[in-house]
């Protein structure tokens, strides 16, 4: 089974647009389907995690979806409490009002407050075994290294307390490679390659967390080899496209536009890809899925990726 | 409210004040923020429709960016080496097929320098200026402060905009984890120094008494934080109320910017299903705000030929009868001669022809779905403003200043 499915704790990410979500919820019930007991998490509460299963909204206390794969929505208010009872044994729903928003304050101002409320959930189900395996649909590529950032940097300013020691056991799980993993999505343009590239580096300068792979979505289909490239472009001439059109009926001329537009997208996302495959270190895996022309959302879509992605990790 | 603009027409009014294209809008504002979702091309646009405006409009125009790819960066001039404006030279204009009338000019926000540069404004006396500059918590907070990218990106519009040195500024809003936040990021700030939470907050260290209704408060807080780190947090708190009133002051003239009538918001999307309904919140958001919505950018749109019926018919024959095309054009080219065809008459195609003939005919009829699909989707969030500006699929990646003249005289026609 691929070293994907391995790891107790899985954070995605990508730059906005790129499909995190989509990969997340496949990847997911891929594990489910695999016989898994599987937590999903949708961090940036956009709402879309849900409408890849075709639930209703999801909250923070976990449900379920389907057999085997439960999902919730992080709430660090929530969070928040959840700590406090499980903790300090605090179970005063009253008095937590403005104590969480007291805390609320704290977190604005001490950004690592608020990321370990986050993370420190996802290690604590890790800590607990409740499941086999957690996936987070985590902050985009701008946040991500903040976040995974985050107990460290609480340790470092943080000597003593609750929290000290808190930190050092999610240190424990976020920095062993067989535990957990962070996976990148990225499509093959421009930007999101560029930013994953950035990323691979600032997560081994600045966290412990481990890579596992980087994931491209959207990936068209190789429309011609180049033998048929040759054919293709001598049909481009005006009398082949004329002959053409005098034995079909219709607009052959945007026909052979529109598959040298699809021929052009193709190349200059191949050169994006090539750059990937070089500038990545060679021990991680590239996973490639499908654009998908139909459906883009909903569970349609979902098990279509989940299609993909099995064929693609070889389970 | 929120559908009083959603409900206006395309073109009406419009035509009569002139304001039906972007060149108008352009032409008539001094502020125009670019926002939407992320990944859709927003610095990009927002450097084209700048670079349009230098042209057409003359005068001094600003792009102000926050995060462009490198390639983009080096073509304005943008070594990384952020917040100055720089120029773009006239040579570079020239070499890039330009002939324009007015000055480019271009900026990067760098977030700790503007919060450098902010607390230096605004600290009462130099001591506190460096205490709160050297503070480890406020070196900490400046790079990732919550939404304060956000908050940054607008008070830098507001300085350059008091500075009066440009006709008009393009501003690249910051990715967001939601949209929505750099609109309230202002008045967030000043909530922030104003409320009574944070003074209950520091007031232990003010006088050594703990208010009885605090007291929970600091034991449990104590417990998860540590008294030192606690400490830490309000001291720098304590030092950052000497500010409250500059701040302030600060974050409600922001706000009246934004709310100006000389500024409007564009918001750029792709056709894209998520991308579509954020930048449809994301109307909504301003609407309630009542902030002006002056255009709806749609990027990446697909040729509209994909969802022509001749083109389709033809793609669909193509993809069913490709065998036979393939022979029939193959005897009908035989016989035109050798010039006409080319490799087709060269190679005994019959097989490769055919995959070729089913290719395009299948590419073609995949694109059409996904036309169909975006152009569906696309529909309200078009309508809900006058000027809906449309920006075909460009095959190449746009990364120098030519490439933005294209992409900005897509844009303007």
């Amino acid at each position: 089974m691929s070293d994907l499915l391995e790891r107790k704790l899985v954070f995605i990410t990508g730059k906005g647009g790129v499909g995190k979500t989509t990969v997340s919820a496949a990847l997911a019930l891929l594990a489910a389907q695999k016989g898994k007991k599987v937590l999903v998490c949708e961090v940036d509460a956009k709402g879309d995690l849900a409408s890849f299963f075709e639930v209703d909204e999801l909250v923070f206390k976990e449900r379920q979806v389907s057999a085997g794969l439960w999902a919730m929505s992080m709430d660090t208010e929530a969070s928040l409490r959840e700590y406090l009872k499980l903790f300090l044994k605090i179970p005063l729903v009253g008095r937590i009002g403005p104590l969480a928003k007291a805390f609320d304050f704290v977190a604005t101002a001490a950004p690592g407050v608020k990321e370990i409320l986050i993370v420190g959930k996802f290690c604590w189900e890790v800590k607990e075994n409740s499941y086999d395996m957690v996936i987070v649909d985590a902050a985009a590529t701008g946040h991500i290294v903040g976040q995974l950032a985050a107990p460290q940097a609480i340790n470092n300013l943080v000597k003593v307390g609750l929290i000290r020691s808190q930190t050092d056991w999610m240190l424990d799980i976020l920095s062993d490679p067989s535990k957990t993993g962070l996976c990148i999505v990225a499509t093959p343009e421009e930007m999101p390659i560029a930013e994953t590239l950035e990323l691979v580096n600032a997560m081994g300068e600045q966290t412990t967390v481990d890579l596992i792979a980087v994931i491209v979505n959207k990936v068209l289909p190789e429309l011609f080899t180049k033998r048929e490239e040759d054919i293709f472009e001598s049909l481009c001439v005006a009398k082949a496209i004329k002959a053409l059109n005098e034995l079909l009926d219709g607009d052959v001329t945007s026909v052979l536009e529109g598959a040298s537009l699809a021929v052009k997208m193709r190349r200059s996302r191949t050169s994006h890809l090539k750059r990937l495959r070089q500038e990545l270190p060679e021990q991680y895996p590239i996973y490639y899925l499908p654009y998908m022309f139909r459906r883009t959302e909903g569970l349609r879509a979902t098990h279509q990726i989940v299609t993909a992605l099995s064929e693609e990790l070889g389970i | 409210m929120t559908a009083k603009t959603r409900t206006t027409s395309p073109g009406d009014s419009a035509s009569l004040v002139g304001l039906a294209s972007l060149d108008g809008l352009l032409a008539s504002k001094e502020i125009a923020v670019f926002c939407g979702p992320g990944g859709v091309g927003k610095t990009t646009t927002a450097a084209a429709a700048a670079l349009m405006a230098a042209a057409k409009h003359g005068g001094k125009v600003l792009v102000l960016t926050v995060d462009p790819a490198k390639r983009l960066a080096n073509a304005l001039g943008l070594s990384g080496i952020g917040n100055t404006e720089t120029k773009i030279s006239k040579a570079a204009f020239e070499a890039a097929g330009i002939s324009g009338r007015g000055e480019l000019w271009a900026a990067m926000l760098d977030t700790k320098q503007s919060w450098d540069d902010l607390i230096k404004r605004h600290a009462p006396d130099e001591e506190v200026k460096e205490r709160i500059l050297s503070n480890p918590l406020y070196q900490n907070i400046s790079g990732h402060f919550v939404q304060s990218h956000d908050y940054i990106a607008m008070e830098r519009l507001y300085e350059i905009h008091t500075e009066g040195d440009f006709d008009l500024i393009v501003v690249d809003t910051p990715p967001t984890r939601n949209a929505i936040d750099f609109l309230e990021a202002p008045e967030r700030m000043s909530d922030f120094f104003s409320s009574r939470l944070l003074r209950w907050l520091i007031a232990p260290y003010r006088s050594k008494f703990i208010n009885f209704a605090s007291r929970p408060f600091y034991q449990v807080a104590d417990r998860i934080l540590g008294t030192q780190f606690l400490g830490d947090i309000s001291e720098f708190f304590i030092l950052f109320q000497s500010m409250y009133e500059g701040f302030a002051e600060r974050a409600e003239a922001v706000s009246k910017l934004i709310q100006d009538s000389r500024t409007t918001f564009l918001v750029v999307s792709t056709l894209e299903t998520f991308p579509i309904k954020e930048a449809e919140f994301f109307v909504d958001a301003l609407l309630e705000r009542n902030l002006s919505l002056g255009a709806i950018i749609l990027n990446k749109v697909l040729p509209d030929y994909f969802r022509s019926t001749k083109a389709i018919s033809a793609a669909e024959q193509l993809d069913k009868q490709f065998d036979k095309l393939a022979n029939e054009l193959l005897g009908k080219m035989s016989g035109a001669g050798k010039d006409g065809a080319g490799v087709l008459g060269g190679l005994n195609a019959n097989g490769d022809l055919s995959r070729v003939f089913k290719e395009v005919g299948e590419s073609f009829l995949n694109f059409s779905v996904v036309a169909k699909k975006e152009a569906e989707q696309a529909k309200e969030l078009a309508l809900s403003s006058e000027i809906t500006v449309k920006i075909p699929f460009f095959d190449t990646d746009i990364y120098d200043l030519a490439g933005l003249a294209k992409l900005g005289r897509s844009m303007w026609s």
